[in-house]
């Protein structure tokens, strides 16, 4: 759907994005993850065509985006905002032509999801006497209401309450499902792990992980299990010694829970064929990391200081 | 309908639909109008009838002089006291004495000031009476003494123009008010594109826009539709205020005299007919003078290139206007980017001025080529006739004038499109210079 090819972007001496090559798969939900700053906006804004990049280049569809393309984007940016004197249908309706759908059937579709979402009786308020949630949602129905390829949506939840957030969730899954290509940008792990398929990581202008979420996750698993045992504890360590550590141990009933780490060059076979020596096992199952804990790991270790020396190359 | 052409749309219609826009278009007017219709009752106004005590000592005015309307001559010979007439019941005395065919002179007596129109009622009905008791005296026949009677006008003549009647000091005046307004709404409309653009920065829901159209259409959109209003504003203030004014004025003047218009020179003209008195008789206001401008001006010409001027100085300015609207983030910071941009055309109407004394002065002359000064003291050089003795001149101004805009709404959209996606910092001059280089 959307590849970038070594994506490069300077704001004077400030360097927002070096070299940032990644495949957005079509007809999924990709997130785009990164820590505040890293640049993820200005990718976004490169894709969106509101900046050019200084290097690299943008294909939708497989070949080179052009201007036209953008009438195929949705975009909802994470700052946003209405024309607040402006009617809410009258409003919609402009934001639907200005992406080039005709007049008629922007405000046949609007009111259909005004109706959807039980919020006809908008139609003919200001943007100003809505509130926060509601201007978000008439935000979110202009965004996706000219039905494009590729929706862009930067923190898509922030400002939601739990039954409109899951609200929100639900049509981004809908649109998935009837083709969309979904980009999400997000600090909500929790809704990575829930909706994206794929995801790229970037930090300090870079991109320094991307892939299948689950691929991800076990890529970055620890090879920590949890054993649901009973039996002594001792008897249990005793067991494990040459295959793997114990890293501790919950005492309970009816079964005590252990976190066994995986021994160098040992298969979880191994340790369980010397642990039923020890114990009775009742359960295994395998540590994945949440992508939180992943996220956490790849920013902290990506040292600060090898990207100074990349800014200054 | 194109994308800038939706964009105008919603700038232009918002704005006119806004209660501020009708409430200004029709208080312009009312403003005017009003100012007008008071001048207008003012001059005519009298509180009440006027009860004329003729002094007429040597019986030369009695029951020769015709009452008016609210006017009623009252006569008597001989001399009153102060205190009778202050406390009799007449408003008015006319004291003539004796001499009066050789010294002209009546004294009027008032005890509150008459308005004009009964001054001149008055003043014209002893006229017409002394004059034909002169012409009486001295056996001249009447009809010779009007091919005699002579009203001297001096014509003046500027000499390297001759052939032309020369009305510098009151086309000065038109040139100059021709100026200050396009000062002014210049000022004003291009200011309204800077706080459309605030608007959408604060509001954030620029990023959104311009994922959708390129930002200079955004901005060109903006400055189009807000000349548009501009535009629609001006022929309502044209069309109102005419229609008030006439309104104004007939209703005023309706219970008095059955005059239509009364306004500028015609209200001469007007009270001349009214009063029954021959314009020759009448002491004469040179209406001349105010039509012998308006022979001179050549007002489609001079609407054309105010039109021409106005467009170009607005479209210069107000794309400035937006660069600064989108450089800031707010209302407060606008001060620091406003001064620059606000002097040169307050520089314009100083020369403007200037122009007015000596509008052969180097100083007028390169003010009316600079694209910054040029819309405004340009308009006073076109009023005053001096733009089109050297034709080049006023091409080169206009030429300069494109290049002028063209520039500025270059130079604009490059800091415009970094400006607008830039938030919580504070922008320097350095930085702007900087905007103009990113790559887009």
């Amino acid at each position: 759907m959307l590849d970038l090819q070594g994506i490069t972007k300077t704001y004077g001496d400030f360097t927002a994005l070096e070299d940032v090559s990644l495949t957005v798969p079509a007809g999924k939900v990709f997130g785009l993850l990164g820590p505040n700053g890293a640049g993820k906006t200005s990718l976004i804004r490169i894709i969106t065509r509101i900046t050019g990049p200084d290097a690299g280049q943008v294909l939708f569809e497989g070949r080179p985006m052009r201007q036209e393309d953008v009438l195929q984007l949705g975009y909802l940016p994470e700052e946003r905002g209405l024309y607040k004197k402006m009617k809410v249908g009258e409003q919609a309706v402009y934001l639907a032509r200005l992406k080039g759908m005709d007049k008629a059937e922007a405000t046949k579709r609007i009111r259909e999801w005004f109706e959807r979402w039980d919020m006809s009786s908008w139609w003919n308020k200001k943007v100003e006497e809505l509130s926060k949630g509601m201007a978000q949602k008439v935000q979110f129905i202009t965004t996706v209401l000219h039905r494009p390829k590729l929706l862009i949506l930067d923190e898509p939840f922030s400002g939601f309450d739990p039954i409109n957030a899951e609200l929100i969730r639900g049509e981004i899954l809908r649109l998935r499902d009837e083709g969309t290509t979904v980009m999400l940008s997000t600090h909500n792990m929790g809704s990575v792990e829930q909706l994206c398929e794929h995801i790229a990581l970037i930090d300090k202008s870079h991109k320094v992980l991307d892939g299948a979420v689950n691929d991800i996750r076990r890529q970055f698993s620890t090879n920590t299990y949890r054993v649901e045992y009973t039996g002594n504890r001792v008897q249990l360590a005793n067991a494990l010694s040459f295959t793997g550590e114990l890293l501790d141990v919950k005492e309970g009933e009816p079964y005590s829970t252990a976190r066994v780490k995986l021994g160098p060059g040992s298969s979880l076979n191994d340790v369980l064929k010397q642990v039923v020596h020890g114990v009775e096992v009742h359960g295994v199952q395998e540590e994945i990391p949440s992508m939180h804990d992943v996220f956490i790991r790849v920013v902290s270790e990506h040292d600060p200081a090898t990207v100074g020396s990349d800014m200054t190359e | 309908m194109g994308k800038i052409g939706l964009i105008i749309w919603r700038e232009y219609i918002t704005r006119v639909r806004k209660p501020s826009f009708l409430i200004m278009t029709f208080l312009g007017p009312l403003l005017i109008a009003g100012a007008v219709t008071l001048m207008v009752y003012f001059s005519l106004k009298e509180s009440s009838e006027q009860l004329v005590l003729v002094v007429d000592k040597p019986q030369l005015l009695t029951d020769k002089l015709k009452d008016g309307k609210d006017i009623h001559f009252f006569y008597t010979q001989q001399e009153q006291s102060d205190s009778a007439f202050k406390a009799g019941p007449y408003t008015l005395m006319v004291d003539v004495n004796e001499e009066v065919l050789t010294t002209n002179t009546v004294q009027f007596f008032y005890k509150e000031l008459p308005g004009i129109i009964t001054q001149r009622y008055v003043q014209a009905e002893i006229e017409k009476v002394l004059e034909k008791e002169k012409l009486r005296v001295n056996e001249v026949d009447p009809e010779v003494y009007a091919s005699i009677k002579t009203s001297l006008k001096l014509q003046l003549f500027d000499i390297d123009k001759l052939g032309e009647e020369s009305k510098d000091q009151e086309l000065a005046i038109v040139g100059f008010f021709l100026g200050y307004i396009m000062f002014f709404f210049v000022f004003l409309y291009a200011v309204q594109v800077m706080r459309g653009v605030m608007e959408e920065k604060t509001n954030r829901i620029v990023e959104v826009l311009i994922s959708s159209v390129k930002p200079f259409q955004l901005m060109m959109g903006k400055i189009v539709g807000i000349a548009l209003v501009g535009f629609t504003q001006f022929l309502l203030w044209i069309v109102l205020t005419g229609v008030l004014a006439t309104i104004g004025s007939t209703v005023m003047v309706a219970g008095k005299y059955s005059g239509e218009d009364l306004a500028g020179q015609q209200m001469t003209v007007q009270m001349q007919e009214e009063l029954g008195v021959d314009a020759d008789e009448m002491p004469k206001i040179d209406e001349s003078a105010v039509l012998g401008i308006l022979d001179q001006i050549n007002i489609p010409l001079v609407l054309a290139l105010f039109g021409f001027y106005f467009l170009g100085g607005y479209l210069l300015y107000s794309s400035l206007f937006a660069a600064v609207g989108s450089a800031v983030d707010s209302e407060a910071e606008t001060q620091q980017f406003m001064m620059p941009v606000t002097i040169p055309i307050i520089i314009a109407i100083f020369i403007a001025q200037t122009a007015m004394q000596n509008p052969s002065s180097p100083v007028v002359f390169w003010g009316s080529i600079i694209p910054f000064t040029s819309p405004v003291v340009m308009m006073v050089r076109v009023a005053m006739g001096t733009a089109f003795e050297q034709p080049w001149e006023l091409a080169l101004s206009m030429g300069l004038l494109i290049l002028g805009f063209l520039g500025t709404t270059w130079l604009a959209a490059r800091i415009y499109r970094t400006g607008i996606l830039m938030y919580g910092k504070k922008v320097s001059w350095k930085e702007l210079g900087k905007w103009l280089f990113y790559k887009g």
